[in-house]
């Protein structure tokens, strides 16, 4: 039993009525937060119907929700291979037995995780023409950003999931004769990234979000189609943020869901 | 490397907004982030619902919407107006999304630090006769903040990288500076954004290793 559920008596009879009177304190404070939020909008002309039917219409939805879903979920899944591929090398070259390996990924690792991503897209963005001597696009640098910065915090992720294995696995792979890449590879990655599966799933819920930074750049994505798309058409920014929001949160606690799930399943038989 | 030491007081002053914008929203969220934990774990269902539904809300939406929706909404359409200054009005239009979004992990972190809590301690506060609010305020709450010490400073050190994001109200921190400077210098970008990437690692570096000293001297010994 948790500690939450027992910070309190299970209230008798004038415990009970005095809940319900705070009950209904709580609910009438509630009411009244919305009631004043409704008037607040309502004397701005929030609720009318223009503002909000467009949310509904079908070619809005053709024209800025669903290309601006596309252009998120592409940034979202390009990143999560991009920053898993950086994760496992960076993850694989910090547990190396060669120091002239391991501490140089792990300046990166580190370097990379304490930046913060907007510079990170900031400088591939307006940097890259004078870098590489070509504009590269808003896609491009989000997609670097998200890659270089989760990458990192994946990387980190499996470290912790590896040195967690007993040592037995180690010693057992060596003793059946793998080489140290069969080992890592065969043996000690694919129980780490099971292990840690959960904590990944929050990364990429993360990393879906980060994208949003897209839009700081003008890169076509949620964020950008739905408050520069969808707002400067209907002047409805607020009706707008509120149905991307909504989108957002629904996709973020079906992962949510899906990584208390596959924790449940873990605990339950241990890899 | 001339361009960062030419412009070394802008930086230090876009440096400076960015302290400030950490401080008072880590301020905020830690008393926010509190009041939530008290809610959820709270005897009335009305106040846990809320304070669950706030917390999703908070922690599934992206910070830059979290904080446009504060800048274009709150701000421009719902006529809020903190100050007559823009600029001070932009600033704490930040601290308010800063903190509305980050108070959602503070909670999250809290109420695990309150699971670490063994039962017994409440249990005892319960048999000396104290009530909901002074268990949870005596006994078990400050036992769950030092056991999430290290939890509180990484969000911290997130909520440091990302006051740059305020740039999407207007207020001109680090990021801002950094884009600007590196349109006027195009020859220096990468001493620019080492320049900044090295401010940023200064300010979040001595927050690690502080936290992680802080939670190993705060850690309840059990």
């Amino acid at each position: 039993m948790s500690v939450c559920t027992t910070l309190y008596e299970p209230p008798g009879p004038r415990g009970v009525r005095r809940n319900r009177v705070l009950t209904v304190l709580v609910v009438l404070a509630l009411l009244a937060v919305a009631a004043f939020v409704y008037a607040r909008f309502d004397a701005k002309g929030q609720w009318a119907a223009e503002k909000w039917t467009p949310l509904l219409r079908a070619d809005v939805w053709a024209t800025f929700i669903l290309p601006g879903l596309a252009g998120t979920l592409a940034a979202a899944v390009a990143g999560v291979v991009l920053a898993g591929l950086f994760g496992l090398v960076f993850a694989t070259a910090r547990l190396s037995d060669h120091r002239w390996v391991r501490i140089p990924a792990a300046v990166v690792v580190e370097f990379f995780r304490s930046v913060p991503l907007l510079l990170l897209i900031f400088f591939a963005f307006f940097g890259s023409y004078v870098l590489i001597g070509v504009n590269i696009s808003a896609f491009a640098a989000v997609l670097f950003g998200l890659t270089l910065y989760n990458g990192s915090v994946i990387a980190e992720i499996i470290r912790a999931g590896v040195l967690s294995l007993p040592k037995g696995q180690r010693e057992a792979a060596y003793a059946v004769g793998m080489r140290k890449g069969q080992v890592m590879r065969l043996v000690l990655l694919p129980q780490a990234v099971k292990a840690m599966l959960p904590a990944l799933i929050s990364q990429f819920v993360v990393l879906l979000k980060d994208s949003a930074l897209g839009l700081i750049v003008g890169y076509d994505e949620l964020v950008d189609r739905g408050l520069n798309g969808i707002a400067a058409n209907f002047s409805n920014v607020i009706q707008a943020a509120v149905l991307i929001a909504a989108i957002f949160i629904a996709i973020n606690m079906a992962l949510d869901r899906l990584a208390a799930r596959l924790g449940a399943s873990a605990r339950a038989r241990p890899a | 490397m001339e361009a960062l030491l030419t412009e070394g007081g802008t930086i230090i002053a876009a440096f400076w907004m960015t302290v400030r914008l950490t401080a008072v929203s880590a301020l905020g969220s830690l008393v926010l982030g509190t009041l939530l934990t008290a809610m959820r774990v709270a005897p009335l269902g009305a106040l846990r619902a809320t304070a669950t539904a706030y917390v999703t809300v908070a922690r599934n939406t992206p910070l830059t919407l979290v904080l446009l929706f504060t800048g274009l909404g709150v701000g421009a359409n719902l006529g809020l107006e903190l100050s007559d200054d823009i600029a001070t009005n932009n600033f704490w239009l930040a601290v308010i999304g800063l903190t509305a979004y980050t108070s959602a992990f503070v909670c999250e972190a809290l109420r695990s630090g309150l699971n670490t809590v063994p039962v017994g301690q409440a249990e005892a506060a319960r048999a000396l006769g104290l009530g909901f609010a002074r268990t949870l305020a005596l006994i078990t709450l400050p036992q769950a903040f030092r056991a999430v010490v290290a939890p509180l400073g990484s969000i911290l050190i997130a909520l440091t990288k990302n006051t740059t994001i305020a740039l999407v109200v207007g207020v001109a921190e680090a990021s801002v500076r950094m884009r600007e400077m590196i349109e006027t210098y195009g020859d220096q970008v990468i001493e620019i954004f080492l320049g900044f990437a090295a401010g940023f690692v200064l300010l979040c570096l001595p927050m690690g290793l502080a936290f992680g000293w802080l939670s190993r001297r705060l850690a309840v010994a059990r």
